[in-house]
């Protein structure tokens, strides 16, 4: 069938489109332009698309495949890094990159998958997409040390019937480098890429103080009964639940302390002990169900953080979110998601509201 | 004359000899081989079909300081052509130096009764690859004798002008070129371009500027309203034929167009192809063309509609 592979220039997309190709698919390859990559690195006169686009043409040069170039950076500016800059402005800390692969990536390019009449589009996440009744599902990856099912929640049932991801069952990365070499493609030794693609290597606090210049500058750091106990250098630089950089505040009184809250109309940092700190309930916004949810509640396992374990309980769904009620304690973030799973499958997901 | 790697250095050279000490005045919709040579330049605007506002060019002029004007014969994106007669009049006028980059118009329309003539012309630049000629030959014709200050020195070729070894076979095959579009039958080529534009127009789409104004025979510029310029250039791809929209860097992203942006067009900018067609064209091809358009515009204007 024909077929529009999303291709980033890295190892994983490379050798998913070369897997296409060497089955019989008309394989077509498309790379998003994000942003400039020459501003992005501060170094003017750098090629606007950088290292990666060119990787993701030279492969589809070996593949014998058309390559197309798509300009996403206005897209990409308004709805991945201008929400990313306002969610911390908001005193959250954001996922970009479920904002990217909902909008850009599983609206936009799929989208032109079809006008391209091609009848599916694959990526090279590690997720599982597993023929259900019907309609397909989303599922964790055989390796779970690659598990990218956490960052693809909102994807829509619409979306997964019409997506592949044939590297769900690879056992691991090793594995996927040594089809790369086999398919004779230079990038097979290429490092994996890191944090978040816009920011050179992790300044994200400086990124978004550009983009909300707001959000930089000093502020307090105070206890949960407003007495001040030091000073930060800027809101976006914390998130709720984390112990670093709070220098000497980090053990007061001899117990641990943790951000417990960000205020960002009064840019404080409210820190509180650590074994006070967890909430059992809690909701989400912007809800995306992959099942049809019982209305007296679903048992599932939580994950509220893209590494961490899930945690067991109840979720409620509501007209435009849904409730959560975890069985023990934890330290949900505002703007981080919390993803639903039964066993390996995806159920659904939303973003934790404050 | 002087023999160029082509089109970017002609006139790149042109300015740097011309342009010092004076304003560069140039039109809105140059190519960036012209843009990029000028950062200092002021841009005068041109009108909604695309040629060179007259009014404006005459305002600048009267202003303070001797000037180059960068004018191009034909636009590359569009194929409208300047009124070089009447830009011509007015730089003689008031004294000013007149570039004109005729790198599209170069062996298309030079042709024939249509030879190009402008009294008082500083310097033309061409490119030879555009009449079919091996790629990597230009030139900039002078239109008077006299020393031209070189970019690339040493050497000593090109009378002093232009260092480095002239790419000889790549000059005799622009030459080559150029003689034979004398030859061309452009009017044959004219009417298949123009068996695109009508049917583009029975699918729904607009032509650039305005089918009646003065443009090369061989290009056209086709707005699809609603359907990305970045679609349907991917969708005509892959059924064959190659066009493009705005310029493409070296990686093929695709930016807006400051052409069409210039000619006021907003959101339609990015709903334009480019087609032009090559001097070997056949009829048949332009049928294969006219089809995959027509299936393409039906495809996707369903969505839109």
């Amino acid at each position: 069938m024909r077929i529009l592979v999303a291709m980033s220039g890295g190892v994983d997309s490379s050798v998913v489109a070369a897997t296409l190709k060497q089955e019989g698919h008309e394989v077509i390859g498309a790379t998003l332009q994000l942003y400039d990559h020459g501003q992005a690195v501060s170094k003017p006169g750098a090629c606007c698309a950088g290292r990666d686009i060119l990787d993701a043409r030279a492969v589809a040069d070996r593949l014998d495949i058309p390559h197309y170039v798509i300009d996403a950076e206005e897209r990409f500016r308004s709805s991945v890094m201008a929400s990313f800059a306002d969610s911390y402005a908001r005193g959250e800390t954001p996922v970009p990159c479920v904002a990217c692969n909902q909008g850009v990536k599983f609206t936009d390019l799929l989208s032109m998958a079809r006008d391209l009449g091609c009848e599916a589009m694959a990526t090279g996440h590690y997720v599982r997409r597993v023929e259900g009744e019907g309609r397909a599902e989303l599922h964790r990856p055989a390796d779970l040390s690659r598990d990218q099912s956490w960052f693809l929640f909102a994807t829509t049932q619409d979306q997964l019937d019409y997506l592949r991801f044939p590297l769900g069952d690879m056992p691991n990365k090793d594995a996927v480098r040594q089809k790369a070499q086999e398919f004779g493609l230079a990038i097979a030794a290429k490092p994996d890429s890191q944090d978040i693609c816009f920011v050179p290597s992790g300044t994200y606090a400086s990124v978004v103080e550009k983009l909300r210049p707001e959000t930089n500058g000093a502020g307090e750091i105070v206890d949960e009964t407003g007495r001040i106990l030091g000073q930060h250098e800027g809101i976006a630089r914390y998130t709720v639940g984390q112990s670093k950089r709070l220098g000497d505040i980090h053990t007061k009184d001899g117990r641990r302390q943790i951000v417990k809250r960000i205020d960002a109309s009064t840019r404080r940092i409210i820190v509180g002990p650590k074994e006070s700190a967890g909430r059992i309930e809690f909701a989400l916004r912007d809800m995306n169900w992959l099942i049809e949810p019982s209305s007296d509640g679903v048992r599932c396992h939580v994950q509220i953080r893209a590494r961490e374990v899930s945690r067991e309980a109840w979720v409620y769904p509501l007209a435009d979110g849904a409730r959560v009620v975890l069985d023990e304690p934890a330290m949900p973030a505002p703007g981080q998601a919390c993803v639903l799973y039964q066993g390996s499958r995806v159920l659904g997901g939303g973003f934790i509201l404050s | 004359m002087v023999f160029t790697s082509g089109g970017t250095e002609a006139n790149a050279l042109a300015i740097h000899a011309f342009g010092q000490e004076r304003r560069l005045l140039i039109g809105a919709t140059e190519h960036d081989a012209v843009r990029m040579a000028s950062p200092d330049h002021e841009i005068v605007p041109v009108l909604p079909d695309g040629s060179l506002c007259l009014q404006a060019l005459e305002a600048a002029l009267q202003r303070e300081g001797g000037a180059l004007v960068c004018a191009m014969a034909a636009n590359n994106e569009t194929g409208i052509l300047h009124p070089l007669e009447a830009i011509g009049t007015l730089c003689r006028q008031y004294g000013a130096l007149l570039h004109v980059d005729a790198v599209q118009v170069a062996g298309r329309q030079l042709a024939g009764d249509k030879r190009l003539s402008v009294a008082g012309l500083t310097s033309l630049a061409v490119s030879g690859h555009k009449a079919g000629g091996i790629k990597g030959a230009g030139a900039l014709i002078l239109g008077a004798e006299g020393h031209v200050s070189p970019m690339l020195r040493g050497g000593g070729q090109e009378r002093g002008r232009r260092g480095g070894t002239p790419a000889l076979p790549a000059i005799v095959s622009m030459a080559a070129a150029f003689g034979l579009a004398m030859e061309q039958d452009w009017s044959l080529i004219a009417s298949l371009r123009d068996q695109i534009d009508m049917t583009a127009l029975s699918c729904g789409a607009r032509i650039t500027g305005d089918r009646k104004c003065p443009r090369l025979p061989n290009t056209t510029s086709l707005i699809l309203p609603g359907i990305s310029a970045q679609t349907q250039l991917m969708m005509l791809d892959l059924a064959g034929y190659a066009v493009s929209t705005g310029s493409a860097c070296s990686s093929g992203k695709v930016s807006a167009s400051h052409v069409l942006q210039a000619m006021g067009l907003e959101d339609d900018a990015a709903c334009a192809i480019r087609v032009s067609l090559p001097w070997n064209i056949t009829e048949s091809q332009v049928e294969g063309f006219v089809g995959a358009y027509v299936d393409m515009a039906r495809r996707l204007g369903k969505k839109t509609a």
